[in-house]
């Protein structure tokens, strides 16, 4: 599974993209770690779901874990730009309570800091 | 094979406070304004056609047990799981079909905890001199824990005072029982102390029961284990008593799973309904209602080849299969 990976000052985003299931899983969670790991501390980590087709239960986990992490490394985490679908199985799997959304990667910069929004806008 | 459902309630019964009878006859009385509903018969087919499920009736509140009737049982012979709070009117119901007659009773029990053993005690075939009750189950300590729940204080008829013979079935994970009609098969899952589910299998009809039972969800083994122990059932009574969300965040190795999940193992099983189980005491009507909405979507929108029948069981729920 393909994860993308852009730094807009200081704030990570992080866009993993296709079907994240459980046969995804084990590969995700192997490229995802070491991005979360390199999350500065007290800085923002946005993930980006607009190329995300599908995530399963294993797959939700996955992200609660990373945001798990990054909370603990001392980071912000939010879920930006989510697709009808992922944001229906968000909302029934009450994953909604467990992280910040925003409707797009730029509201969620805009929320990590005004120099991160500035720099999404320079690209 | 047909299906009763005494008790769906997890981990403690619970019942309609006044509020919540006044509440919904308030929004019958408002919907059934100018309907001219003048007799009784007119009032429940209204109620049954147009209320919703949370006006019209309720999941209930009694705690886990569920019977099969298994198709060329004996007339005088039982099946069921666990003893919860439901056992109660199952005895009831027992007593009143046998009229006198005395009965066999097989009981399968997922565990001990005690909202799985609550009702024994008042099971009133058991006080009955004749009936013969055979408890089943994987656990080492299973009579320990019945006849200890009858010892003083906590209850005033000790165990070995009940009239009917009491017999106990060890039974093994994995290996497959014969008790004409029924095949069943017990397997170990994943709850504090350990649990049982148990697959039934009659004239080419499949019941698998499976509560108290909690699926991690980055152990690959169990869930190929779980899907091969599903594979294909009629009906699938799943412990859905938390969300997805706090099954893996807060409520991790309370030892219960979720609708989210209940779907996916029943999807990748091929299995054909999907019965949620073991309502959290917390959720009332309305939320359970809600829940089966989102439950029904998610199966719609991950529906693969074959559709899964989803339903959130109720006390006095009766499936044919």
């Amino acid at each position: 599974m393909r994860i993308t990976e852009r730094t807009y000052a200081g704030t990570l985003v992080l866009s993993p993209a296709g079907r994240l299931d459980h046969n995804s899983c084990d590969a995700f969670e192997a490229a995802l770690k070491p991005l979360v790991e390199r999350a500065s501390a007290g800085h923002s980590l946005v993930l980006d779901l607009s190329a995300l087709d599908y995530v399963s239960s294993a797959g939700l986990r996955l992200l609660m874990l990373a945001g798990k992490q990054a909370r603990a490394q001392g980071g912000r985490v939010m879920i930006a730009a989510m697709q009808p679908l992922v944001a229906e199985i968000f909302y029934i799997s009450r994953f909604t309570m467990l992280f910040e959304i925003h409707p797009g990667v730029r509201e969620a910069l805009t929320a990590a800091s005004p120099e991160s929004a500035a720099a999404f806008d320079q690209r | 094979m047909h299906v009763r459902f005494w008790g769906t309630r997890g981990s403690l019964p619970v019942a309609l406070t006044w509020r919540d009878v006044r509440d919904r006859l308030a929004r019958a009385l408002v919907a059934a304004n100018g309907r001219g509903l003048d007799t009784v018969e007119k009032a429940q087919a209204f109620a049954e056609r147009e209320l919703g499920f949370s006006v019209s009736h309720t999941f209930g509140g009694h705690s886990s047990c569920v019977e099969l009737v298994p198709p060329g049982a004996a007339l005088d012979e039982y099946f069921a799981c666990d003893m919860g709070s439901g056992a109660r009117p199952f005895g009831a119901h027992v007593a009143a079909r046998q009229a006198g007659r005395a009965a066999t009773v097989n009981i399968f029990m997922s565990h001990m905890h005690w909202d799985h053993i609550m009702g024994f005690p008042f099971f009133g075939p058991a006080y009955t001199r004749g009936n013969l009750i055979r408890i089943h189950g994987c656990h080492e300590g299973l009579e320990r824990a019945l006849r200890r729940q009858q010892e003083p204080p906590s209850f005033p008829v000790p165990f070995a005072a009940l009239g009917a013979e009491i017999e106990f079935v060890r039974l093994v994970p994995g290996e497959a029982y014969e008790l004409p009609p029924v095949t069943v098969t017990p397997q170990l899952q994943d709850h504090s102390g350990d649990s049982y589910g148990y697959r039934f299998e009659c004239e080419g009809k499949s019941v698998v029961y499976t509560t108290d039972s909690e699926h991690k969800l980055e152990d690959h083994g169990a869930r190929r284990r779980i899907v091969e122990f599903f594979r294909g059932a009629d009906l699938v009574i799943f412990d859905a008593m938390y969300s997805l969300a706090e099954a893996v965040s807060v409520k991790a190795d309370w030892g219960h799973s979720s609708n989210v999940v209940g779907v996916e193992l029943c999807q990748m099983a091929q299995a054909k309904k999907l019965a949620l189980f073991h309502h959290e005491p917390a959720n009332d009507d309305a939320a359970i209602e809600r829940i089966l909405s989102e439950t029904r979507r998610l199966e719609e929108l991950t529906r693969g080849a074959q559709r899964l029948e989803v339903i959130a069981a109720y006390d006095g729920l009766e499936i044919e299969l």
